[in-house]
């Protein structure tokens, strides 16, 4: 069985989606994320080992390789759709609550900015981390985030901004989340932002790249 | 009418060099880009700061302190020339009576300052393409758009001289690709939703030009393979995608002079290069200078044919030297001096300094040799469509890296490597007939991230 645990850890990693995927083309013909994941429920294995030893610890291979510059974002995306189609085996034991996210995590660009590639590789390594993430997308007034946070109190904030401009609608966002929900953690990102502003306008951790922050929530959580 | 560009303005190496363009511009105060010298262009933002009505009259004062500061400098140091850009702030465009504003208070100054003291000037406005606000986005229609145009016209009105834009039809569906490296969809992208966006848009932008007696400059790529540049200098995506993906964008923004824009190109158009050695019109182009803005594998190479030097952006903040837009000025005013310090002769040796320096460091800069240049421009001419030029145009350019590479001209990481088959796979399934094209991506695209008839898909 850790055979095949591994196998679909190694088709997470290399982003083969199932037997039919071109891609990889080594791994042509094999059964891939979707087989493998059928197939290890079916012989009993826990969704919650599946998750954890195989997907993401295939993800967590890439988004390693990835942060040291040995994979690019190409590689990371494929190998989140091979994750995708093993976790659409697992939803229903999420339905059921046998096995869990990390938590949630709800990520947007603030309002009058448009950037987002770099919160969308943000969102894909959380996704990737085990976490369920919430894209509230570009362009977000504070209230959006607001309202989601109160329909799920626990979640966890990411905020991106790209232009010196909208760091300030960054700032007023932090200042309106923070009034209503002083406890929640938020993080921010993107080029123009640094700790000492994180420090400034009351945010809880300013990361560089996505995997420090993945490293830092498994600390916090 | 259309312009139609079937053969080269500059159909030979040795023509293509900095400060010469075959048709150079005349500006209001006597400014002749492509004319036989290069001027600094320079571009500045605003520090971190709203913008809205109660900070207009700061923002008012921020700019004006920039201008006088620069013409200053300018003058100090002998300039001959300077062209300021304004590239607006989302939130000016949709509000264009502060566009108006900062525009009129900008076009004082430097009225003023050629007035009475001398220093020719010109001036660029560069509104945003907010259309993308709303996803999908409305490209032909809608509040959005109007205020496009609504603020073309009132900053024409307000003094600005050159109008650019960095459209952004086909961003939808070409940001996927970049991160996928689908090099079809990032064609499809450009080619066909680029291309007819530009169409679209550039025809108006040319008849407000034409009503405010201003000039239609041109549009640059920027959201497209500038994206491509920044995710290849962080190591997303390979370089050589992003060297294929400039190209690629050749001929959408080619759109522009095709519907009567005659430079100076911007300056974060790197594909600007090619359109001069396609239109003859002048360019803007941003190297080393522009480092402040961002990095870039392009430093010295993007100067070789360049007629206005920028330094992209720069945030006005204090450095010790001075404000740091007046700083960048500097900067610029001595790469334009050393440049202009050369006769006929002596431009080709600092030209093909400047090449040599950068050209076989990466893919990128590869394809800027004026030899490359003039290669991929003539399959691109010899075409009848964009599609069918932006297919041209990969195909040259890849076997021009290819043979580069297998001849060791050229270097890639290994991690590239295994890059380069699946590229030339995707290049191969690029058919000969755009109908057909359309029809093989069109299934699929996320219908869900743009809306089809807005490009008459
Ligand atoms: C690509 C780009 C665009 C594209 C955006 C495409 C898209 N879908 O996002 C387009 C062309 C649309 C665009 C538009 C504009 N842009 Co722009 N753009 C850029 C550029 C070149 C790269 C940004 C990028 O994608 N980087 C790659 C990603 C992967 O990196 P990243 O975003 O930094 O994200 C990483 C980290 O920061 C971090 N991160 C990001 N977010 C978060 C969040 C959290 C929680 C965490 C933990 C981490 C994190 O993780 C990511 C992965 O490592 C930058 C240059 C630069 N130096 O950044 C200019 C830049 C940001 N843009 C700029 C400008 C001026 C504009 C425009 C106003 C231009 C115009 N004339 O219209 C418009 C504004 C539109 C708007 N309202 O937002 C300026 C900003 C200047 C300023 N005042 O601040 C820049 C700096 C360019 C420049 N030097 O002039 N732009």
């Amino acid at each position: 069985m850790k055979d095949m645990i591994e196998r679909l850890a190694f088709c997470i990693e290399k982003g083969k989606v199932d037997k039919d995927a071109p891609y990889p083309p080594e791994l042509k013909d094999q059964d891939g994320a979707s087989e493998l994941t059928a197939q290890l429920l079916k012989s009993g294995v826990s969704a919650n080992v599946i998750l954890k030893e195989a997907l993401m610890a295939g993800m967590h291979a890439i988004g390693e390789k990835f942060g040291r510059g040995r994979a690019f974002i190409p590689e990371l995306l494929i190998a989140a759709k091979a994750m995708n189609a093993a976790m659409a085996h697992l939803q229903p034991h999420f339905e059921s609550g046998e096995v869990k996210y990390r938590g949630t995590f709800i990520i947007g660009t603030v309002s009058g900015d448009l950037h987002d590639i770099g919160k969308n590789i943000v969102r894909m390594v959380l996704k990737g981390n085990g976490w369920n993430v919430i894209d509230l997308g570009v362009d977000v007034q504070a209230e959006e985030f607001i309202s989601t946070l109160e329909e799920i109190p626990d979640a966890f904030i990411g905020l991106s901004a790209l232009l010196t401009t909208t760091m300030m609608s960054m700032e007023s966002t932090v200042q309106a989340l923070k009034q209503k929900f002083p406890e929640n953690k938020i993080f921010i990102g993107g080029a123009p932002v640094s700790p000492e502003f994180n420090k400034r306008i009351g945010a809880d951790g300013y990361f560089r790249e996505p995997q420090s922050l993945v490293r830092h929530l498994a600390t916090i959580v | 009418m259309k312009k139609v560009f079937n053969t080269l303005a500059h159909p030979g190496e040795k023509e293509l060099i900095f400060g010469r363009a075959r048709y150079p511009l005349k500006t209001r105060k006597g400014l002749v880009i492509g004319g036989g010298k290069v001027y600094p262009e320079l571009n500045f933002t605003l520090p971190p700061m709203n913008i809205n009505a109660q900070t207009l009259p700061e923002i008012k004062n921020i700019y004006r302190s920039v201008i006088t500061d620069a013409c200053d400098r300018a003058l100090e140091l002998n300039s001959p020339g300077l062209v300021i850009e304004l590239e607006l702030l989302i939130e000016m465009t949709l509000n264009p009576d502060f566009a108006y504003e900062i525009t009129a208070v900008i076009a004082e100054e430097l009225n003023a300052c050629f007035h009475k003291r001398g220093l020719k000037t010109a001036f660029r406005v560069t509104p945003n393409d907010t259309r993308d606000k709303n996803r999908p986005p409305v490209m032909r229609s809608g509040e959005l758009l109007d205020k496009i145009l609504i603020t073309f016209e009132k900053c024409a009105k307000a003094g600005g001289e050159l109008l650019s834009i960095e459209s952004t039809g086909g961003k939808e569906i070409h940001d996927d690709a970049l991160l996928n490296c689908d090099l079809e969809k990032a064609v499809f992208a450009l080619s066909i939703m680029g291309a007819r966006d530009m169409e679209f848009l550039w025809e108006k932008i040319c008849k407000i030009a034409k009503e405010t007696n201003t000039v239609a400059a041109g549009d640059t790529a920027c959201g497209f393979a500038n994206t491509a540049m920044v995710l290849a200098q962080k190591k997303f995506i390979p370089r050589i995608f992003a060297a294929l993906d400039r190209v690629a964008a050749i001929p959408r923004s080619l759109v522009a002079y095709e519907q009567g824009a005659v430079g100076p190109g911007k300056d974060c158009g790197y594909e600007n290069p090619f359109l001069k050695a396609i239109t003859g019109y002048p360019m803007s182009m941003e190297g080393k200078t522009a480092a402040c803005a961002h990095s870039s594998p392009l430093g010295n190479i993007a100067g070789a044919v360049c007629d206005l030097w920028s330094n992209e952006s720069v945030q006005n903040i204090k450095l010790l030297g001075g404000m740091a837009p007046t700083v960048s000025l500097e900067q610029l005013i001595y790469d334009c001096r050393l440049m202009n310090q050369t006769d006929n002769d002596s431009a080709l040796v600092l030209r093909d300094l400047m090449i040599r320096s950068d050209a076989y460091l990466d893919p990128q800069a590869y394809i800027f040799k004026p030899e490359n240049i003039i290669a991929i421009s003539k399959a691109i001419v010899n075409q009848p469509s964009p599609y069918l030029r932006t297919k041209a145009a990969v195909e040259t350019a890849f076997d021009i890296l290819h043979k580069a590479l297998k001849e060791g001209e050229l270097t890639l990481p290994p991690l590239e490597e295994s890059w380069i088959h699946v590229i030339e796979e995707s290049i191969q399934r690029l058919p000969s007939d755009e109908q057909q094209f359309i029809e093989q991506i069109m299934p699929k695209l996320d219908s869900s991230k743009f809306i089809a008839g807005e490009y008459d898909l």
